[in-house]
């Protein structure tokens, strides 16, 4: 049993899970509000992708490219035109009607597409691995899932810290009605928040549908594996939800490798209450939130 | 607020002395009332009585009713009142539906004894998971339920013993005659819909009801006048995990087959949000409205599978947005009833000194009117 191995694998996957993550944390961060149809929108958009490689015939990778911009423009319509209005002194609201979305979503894929798993194909790439020893093999495709969601995520970064437009952000975030003060539309940059957060959930959706298979019951678990990381990387920090999701992946790898493939996402779930009742402000906190 | 309920005698009087203040006592009661008071005694009874008379496939439908009202109650508990948005109140319902297995099966309690028992257990499981939640907020509250209940039937689903993934008959129910079955199953459902209520009635009338509205009007002010809010947290969660729990053994009582995967659906959230949303947030009359129109529409609709499930998300989503008061908030807006009396009003004793338009009313002075 190569345990180094193991533990790589769960690294690679925490790749993915943060690209899950680094959406939903954003949204929090600039509005304070949880989408619960975070994961659902994900899988909506591999159900988008596979629609299009299936019955467009597009090429994966231009099928994909759609996709994403197809989905930044859903995230736009959807906060402008829907949970804007849901945001105010209630915090019920938006968890209402995400967790309604999320219900729509889920059950307008299982009408379109049926319960049936899914898988999106993306040819030689998927079982290429690079050979280190014996026991040391590292798959491409994981690989490179992970160096997406480092440049996602340092993209992000760049984006907040050096981009007018990031700053909107950031001012949004810190004070809202001061925000609203200096000029800024928050209607507009909450819906680019979002638009820009179905991207980042969009690239993990497609990296997801690649690496194993999606139904239209997925969306919820990529959401808890997001939360998670989004937590035990500390709120507000965009370079913490990697490192939640690199803790939570190995928690699930390792755990899987210990107790049985029944056990591995229990033993990420256990994982992350340990953190919540050791550390509850995550790794990285940056923000303090009230 | 000028007049707080805990206002005692001395202070009322030397209110009622005051040039323009008039004499008032605070009340929560009105004659109306009792005269609801009497209704609902008499449908509870009307209730009771239905499996005497009726043929056994009415009372087995009605059961599921009892369930929907339990289900709405606790989640208003929680969501409504205590501002703690749950999406994870399955956990507790599969709990109480494998804690009846786990006694009537394998400890042999009586059934319908073992429903307490399971009840109890979930109960026991909330209080110490609900201060680990307790550590998030809003929408990652939310989905920290969620998590647990997620553990929850993980775990179920890996043990052997419970059958696994594919679910286990519950044999000691099992083999209880179906009529005995059936009645019994009908009367404790009904004692669980009408003690949900009676529940949440008591406790908002109780100073836990009365910290619970501050908490939700202003969480800050009302921990600075010394509500804990802690604890009144702690304690509407585990109710709302005990009232989750009797629901889930009265499913197992009613269905005999009990299955992780429908025990902790989180479908059972998505029914208990389109109730109370429908119905309306933080009453009790909200809920129960709210489960009856969920009963009615899963009567006629519920064979669309899918779609069905679409229907109630997207009518959620428009109601939340458009009218996230519900059904009954428009009743109050509108007629300002309450059929149930746990707000505070001012009565007036003796017409004020000065009529102005000023004077307080019963309604208007409310201090704990939403």
């Amino acid at each position: 049993m190569n345990w180094v191995n193991i533990v790589l694998q769960g690294i690679l996957l925490g790749g993915l899970y943060a690209l899950f993550a680094v959406g939903l944390a954003l949204v929090f961060g600039v509005m304070r509000m949880v989408n619960l149809a975070h994961g659902d929108l994900g899988i909506l958009a591999a159900f988008i992708a596979l629609a299009l490689v299936q019955s467009a015939h597009l090429p994966l990778l231009w099928a994909s490219l759609l996709t994403i911009a197809l989905m930044f423009g859903i995230g736009y319509v959807l906060q402008r035109g829907l949970l804007n209005f849901t945001l105010g002194s209630d915090d019920t609201r938006p968890i209402v009607v995400t967790f309604g979305l999320s219900i729509i979503i889920q059950n307008g894929l299982l009408l379109g597409f049926s319960a049936d798993s899914r898988g999106l194909d993306a040819g030689a790439i998927e079982n290429a691995s690079i050979h280190i020893s014996n026991q040391l093999a590292i798959g491409w495709y994981p690989l490179l899932v992970f160096i997406a969601a480092v440049a996602v995520i340092a993209a992000l970064q760049l984006f907040l810290n050096r981009t007018k437009l990031g700053r909107a952000f950031r001012a949004t975030s810190d004070d809202r009605e001061a925000a609203e003060l200096m000029g800024i539309d928050n209607r507009h940059i909450y819906a680019l928040a979002m638009a820009v957060a179905l991207v980042t959930v969009s690239i993990g959706g497609i990296a997801l549908a690649i690496r194993t298979t999606f139904d239209p019951s997925t969306g919820p678990f990529n959401l808890i594996f997001a939360f998670e990381a989004v937590i035990m990387g500390g709120m507000g920090s965009v370079w913490g939800t990697l490192l939640g999701g690199i803790v939570l992946g190995v928690a699930q790898v390792l755990g899987a490798q210990v107790f049985g493939a029944g056990w591995g996402i229990l033993c990420g779930h256990a994982v992350f209450l340990l953190v919540l009742a050791l550390r509850p402000s995550g790794f990285f906190a940056r923000t303090v939130t009230t | 607020m000028s007049a707080s309920p805990g206002l005692d005698a001395g202070d009322r009087e030397a209110a009622s002395k005051g040039p323009s203040i008039p004499a008032f006592r605070v009340a929560r009661s009105k004659r109306m009332h009792v005269y609801v008071l009497i209704a609902s005694v008499i449908i509870v009874g009307v209730l009771a009585s239905v499996p005497l008379w009726s043929q056994l496939s009415t009372s087995s439908n009605l059961i599921t009713l009892f369930e929907l009202v339990v289900l709405a109650q606790m989640w208003n508990l929680l969501g409504g009142f205590a501002g703690l948005v749950s999406v994870g109140q399955q956990a507790y319902i599969g709990i109480g539906a494998y804690g009846l297995w786990l006694l009537a099966d394998e400890f042999h309690v009586h059934p319908f004894i073992a429903l307490a028992g399971a009840a109890t257990l979930a109960a026991l499981v909330a209080l110490p998971i609900a201060p680990l939640l307790f550590r998030l907020r809003g929408g990652y509250f939310a989905i920290g339920t969620w998590v647990f209940a997620e553990i929850m039937r993980i775990i179920v689903s890996n043990i052997q013993a419970t059958g696994g993934g594919s679910g286990t008959t519950i044999m000691s129910v099992a083999s209880i005659p179906f009529k005995t079955r059936i009645h019994g199953t009908y009367w404790i459902g009904l004692a669980a819909a009408v003690g949900s209520i009676l529940i949440v009635y008591f406790l908002l009338r109780s100073k836990i009801g009365l910290g619970l509205t501050a908490i939700r009007d202003n969480e800050l002010a009302a921990q600075s006048s010394g509500v804990n809010l802690f604890r009144s947290k702690l304690i509407v969660f585990v109710i709302a995990a005990f009232g989750c729990g009797a629901m889930g053994a009265v499913l197992g009582l009613q269905l005999l087959f009990i299955q992780p995967a429908s025990s902790f659906s989180v479908n059972w959230t998505a029914f208990a949000i389109f109730m109370v949303v429908i119905g309306g947030f933080g009453s009790i009359e909200g809920p129960l409205i709210g489960a009856l129109i969920f009963f009615v529409l899963q009567q006629t609709l519920s064979q669309q599978g899918s779609t069905y499930v679409l229907l109630l998300g997207a009518i959620a989503v428009v109601m939340a947005t458009v009218a996230p008061r519900g059904i009954w908030g428009w009743v109050v807006a509108r007629w300002d009833l309450h059929l149930f009396p746990v707000r505070r009003g001012l009565v007036m004793e003796s017409p004020p000194e000065r009529a102005g338009p000023a004077a307080p009313s019963e309604a208007a002075a409310a201090s704990d009117a939403s």
